[in-house]
This record gives structure tokens, sequence and C-alpha cells, in this order.
């Protein structure tokens, strides 16, 4: 069972207004769900089909398209370690690496305790200021071994 | 050095409107109530402004193709910034936001367009929040909504975040997205100003052609014209990164050599290395050799040199990097990206990983790179979309002007199966 709470119920309505269409909501949505769960549920995914007028399936179909929608639960920190072509230039691999040994986990893994959850992305837009991480909402730039021992260490 | 776009980014709090209209934002409306839709088209024409997001296509004529007529229209700024290099349109959003909304201002009341959205990226959600902060200010101070300045012209602007797809930047497919399908690309012609959102006209516009858009009218499309080259008018926002001292955004006039963008601006490259390899317009067009950086950075010599300006930023390695590497690093970017709706796009994309990650690792044949050539001919001009024309020019242009680096891994993996 799904609901939206109070809060996101007040954001939807809103979300609802912005378009002539219900369908355009469905990003939104999904967004909505996952910040309230962390992930996106099946019984989510019923509920923003009823909001929007279209099925499950669908929503579905929509959501799988779209690498920041997570179907599976994540930890209480997503790191998205961006290794495209400017990080890389600059040593992203071998700071990925770093993270990982220092988490204990491989790349796409979450830790044990159900912190952190680190992937790898690709282009982030913040290429002047190489290399980057996205630690939930928040960027990290001109990333460095130290910096990103202070970044972990200060995480609760 | 004459600039548009980022003259006053520095001012503190220029992100508020109280700030922004004390440095004379918002000025361009009134000057715009006075004069017709039309005559700001063709003052945007006669400036010369050109797509800034990579395609270079003239912004006046974009919007003079709107379907004639046909209402409502819209307007969706592609603010889903993702070409791998560029982090310019960021800039713009998250310090001068107040810039875009009057840019778009200016757009809609050209166009006839009384409904806008702002396509932001799912990772641009602090980027959103400051936007929304800034329309919420717009509404207050009576430049957006109903009868804006007495002028009798509504405009509602919202934002959009988009949730990790690269092909949403291609503007059909931001299309889609924004209707809350798959972004997939949609079959063109019909373009967007004919047959866009909602089936209705659309113009679709990036970041910065939109900001550009409040200079012209404030200053006159003579003085926006009078900055760049013939063809190439105005400034560009560029974003330097990879191997130089100073990575950064900077605006510059078009046609500066990118020799002094790379030495002067960006401070040269790192521990004064030598310039190997540079990508003049984002991971989607060829990259150049080292002998081509006195290339004048506009959109004809660039063409001109081989590859585009794209969306305006410079990929700059030196001579420590193996350039199969990076076009290994950028096939897996297009492989992963392909929205898989059409096939030379989503096979070859693969094909093209594998193939370079083979010679990567030294395991790769000498028949390797007539393979890829053959498979990048497959692809250009075949797929649906430009995406896989993008996916192709990391790879042939690197085995064009940079063959000895494909050639050392292949001797290298001769060597090792010799041995």
């Amino acid at each position: 069972m799904f609901t939206f709470s109070e809060s996101s119920e007040k954001q939807i309505e809103k979300i609802m207004k912005k378009y002539p269409v219900k369908r355009s909501a469905i990003l939104p949505l999904l967004a909505l769900a996952q910040r309230q769960d962390g992930y996106i549920t099946p019984e989510a995914m019923v509920e923003i089909g009823k909001r929007i007028d279209c099925s499950p399936a669908y929503v579905q179909s929509v959501c799988s398209f779209y690498t920041m929608f997570y179907t599976k639960p994540v930890g209480k920190y997503v790191i998205q370690f961006c290794i495209n072509i400017s990080c890389h230039l600059l040593g992203c691999d071998d700071l990925l690496e770093y993270t990982a040994n220092k988490l204990n986990i491989k790349v796409g893994e979450t830790t044990a305790d159900n912190k952190i959850t680190l992937l790898k992305e690709e282009c982030l837009a913040e290429c002047s200021a190489a290399p980057v991480m996205r630690l939930n909402d928040t960027y990290h730039t001109n990333l460095t071994r130290e910096k990103i021992d202070q970044i972990l260490d200060s995480l609760d | 050095m004459k600039l548009f776009l980022t003259h006053n980014i520095d001012t503190k709090d220029l992100h508020s409107i109280k700030v922004y209209k004390k440095q004379g934002g918002y000025g361009s409306l009134e000057k715009a109530f006075a004069k017709k839709p039309d005559e700001i088209v063709q003052m945007v024409k006669d400036s010369g402004l050109r797509g800034r997001g990579g395609a270079g296509f003239p912004t006046g004529l974009k919007w003079s193709f709107l379907a004639k007529d046909v209402f409502p229209r819209y307007l969706a700024c592609n603010a889903d910034e993702s070409e791998p290099g560029t982090c310019k349109d960021r800039v713009l959003l998250q310090k001068n936001p107040h810039l875009l909304i009057e840019g778009m201002i200016l757009c809609a009341y050209a166009c006839q367009i009384e409904t806008a959205y702002i396509y932001l990226r799912g990772e641009f959600y602090d980027l959103a929040e400051i936007m929304d902060k800034a329309l919420e200010e717009a509404y207050e101070a009576g430049y957006l909504g109903a009868n804006i300045l007495g002028s009798g012209m509504n405009l509602e602007m919202y934002t959009h975040l988009g949730a990790g797809a690269y092909i949403c930047g291609e503007e059909s497919a931001l299309l889609n997205s924004l209707e809350g399908m798959r972004g997939e690309p949609r079959l063109k012609p019909p373009f967007p100003a004919v047959e866009g959102l909602y089936g209705k006209p659309t113009v679709v516009n990036n970041v910065e052609t939109l900001c550009a858009v409040v200079p012209i009218m404030n200053e006159g499309p003579e003085a926006y014209a009078a900055v760049g080259t013939e063809k190439s008018k105005g400034t560009k926002l560029v974003s330097v990164s990879g191997h130089v001292k100073k990575p950064g955004n900077y605006e510059i006039p078009m046609g500066l050599p990118t020799r002094d963008l790379i030495y002067d601006l960006a401070g040269g490259i790192r521990d004064d290395n030598e310039l190997k390899a540079w990508i003049p317009g984002g991971s989607s067009v060829p990259m150049l050799p080292a002998s081509l950086v006195d290339t004048p950075y506009d959109y004809e010599a660039i063409a001109a040199a081989g590859s585009m300006l794209g969306s305006g930023a410079l990929i700059v390695m030196d001579h420590t990097t193996n350039v199969v590497e990076e076009a290994l690093r950028l096939a897996g970017f297009y492989m992963h990206e392909s929205c898989g709706k059409c096939t030379p796009c989503r096979e070859g994309t693969r094909w093209l990983h594998q193939i370079l990650s083979d010679i990567h690792l030294k395991k790769g044949k000498e028949s390797n790179i007539a393979l890829l050539e053959d498979i990048c001919d497959n692809m250009s001009f075949k797929c649906f979309c430009p995406l896989g024309d993008a996916a192709v020019a990391p790879v042939i242009s690197s085995i064009q002007n940079f063959r000895e680096d494909y050639e050392e891994l292949l001797n290298l993996a001769k060597a090792g199966t010799a041995s």
C-alpha cells in the first residue's frame, strides 16, 4: 500500500496545475514518490497511474527509461560519481576505486548498514570543476582523496 | 572585451530580483512591449544570434517558422545540459536566473506564447530550486502572470525536472519527456515549430540562447552583431575542461583564436605539458590535433577545421593522453545513453564500445580499425536522431587524427600474442 504524505499532496496540487495534460506530471510524481520512500515501489506506480489516468504498466515503462529513478532500495546517501571524459582526464577512476575500497563495496552496491550507495554516473555538467560527484542533491567538485575522506567522514 | 552574458555575473546576490533590477534587469520588457511581436523576431534575426545548444541554427529564423495562427503555442527552454564537457548553462541558471526569465518573456512576447517550461536535467535539483524562487519573485513583481506590466500579455512559466537521460537534450525527445513519455526522439518533420509540445507550435531554445535575447533587446541587434565574425555573431560562453591550469566557463567574442582560450584564459596546459588533442564543442563533435589550435573559435572556422562548435565545450588533452582511452570512454557514454529506438544506434554504439575496449585492453587486431570505420559508416546519417552521429564523431576523428595511438596499442597486442 502506498500513500502520498500530506506534504507530498500539497506539492502534487501545485504540480498538476503546471500542465494541460495530466500525464506530464509523471516525472515529478515519480520523483516525489522516490523522495518519500527512497525508491519507487510497484504500489507507488499504481497510485501514480491513478493520478494521471495511465496504467501501472505505462508508469513502469516510463520509470524504467530514466536512470535517476530507483526501483530497489538504496542507501540513505546516494553517491553519483561522474566517470565521463572531463572527470576521467583528471583521474576519476582512481578516486572511484578509492571510494569503493573505503566503503568496502563494489560500484553499484550499498553498504551493509544501508547507509551509502555508490553509483557511477555519466556527465554531471560540472566539467570545469572535475572530478565531480553528487551526494544526494549536493554537488562536490574538484575531488581529491582527502576531500572524499572528509565528505564520507562527515556523513551521519 | 565586450561581454553580453557574464559582465556582471559575479555581482553579489545577482540571483535575487532586487539586485538584478538594480543592474537594469527587466528593463528590456517595456522596450519590447512598445514594439510589435514581429519586430522583435526581426531584431533577433538581425542580431545574427544562433542556437547555443549545439546545432547553431539561426534563432530568429526558428521563431519565424512557427505555424501561422495556430494557438496555443509553447516555449520549452532546454536546460537539460548533458553534453559531456558542457557546464555553461548551469552558471547562468545558478547565478543569473532572472536573465533567463527575462529572455523567455521576450521570446514569448515575440512568438505570442502564453505557457513556458524550463526543462532542467534531473541532477539540477538545486538549480531548479533557485529557478523556482526566481519565478516566484518574477510573479510577485508582475513580470509573469496575467497582463504583464499592463501590456495585455499573459505568460505562465514553470520548471520541469527530467530524471537522467542524455537524449532528452534532443529537442523532440525533450518534448516527449515533458509530455510524460519515455524520452525518445520524434520523427522530423514535423518540426516542433509546427507540431511540438502537445501537438502545438513550440519554440525550443537553449538557456544561453534565450539569455542572449536580453542584451539584443537592450543594446540593439547592431551592437550584438558588431561582436564576432561575419557569420558567427556575438559572444559564446565556453566551458573549458580537462588538462588546463584554469578550467572554467569563459565568455568570448566569437572568432577568438582557440589558442588564446586555452593558453590565456584557461592558463595553458597543466604542468606546462604539450597540447595533444582538443574537442571544440562537447563530446559529440570530432576531436582535433594540436596543430589546429590557432583555429578561430567560431562556427565556420571550426567547421572548416573538420569539427563543430557544438555546445561550446572545449575539452583539452595533453601529451600524456592516449586518445583511444578517451574515445572508449565516450563510446561507453553513447552506449549507455542510446535510447534503443533505432537499430543502427542501439547496436552500433555497443559494437564500437566492444571493439575499442578490445583495442584498449591490448587484445585488438589490425583489422579492428577498418571494422570501426565500417560500423561508423553504417551509423553516420543512418540513425533516427543525431545521437548516432554524435557517437561516431570521437571514434572516426580519433582514427583520422591520432592513428598512432591505435597502432601503439595494436602493436602491443601483437607483441603480447607473439611472446
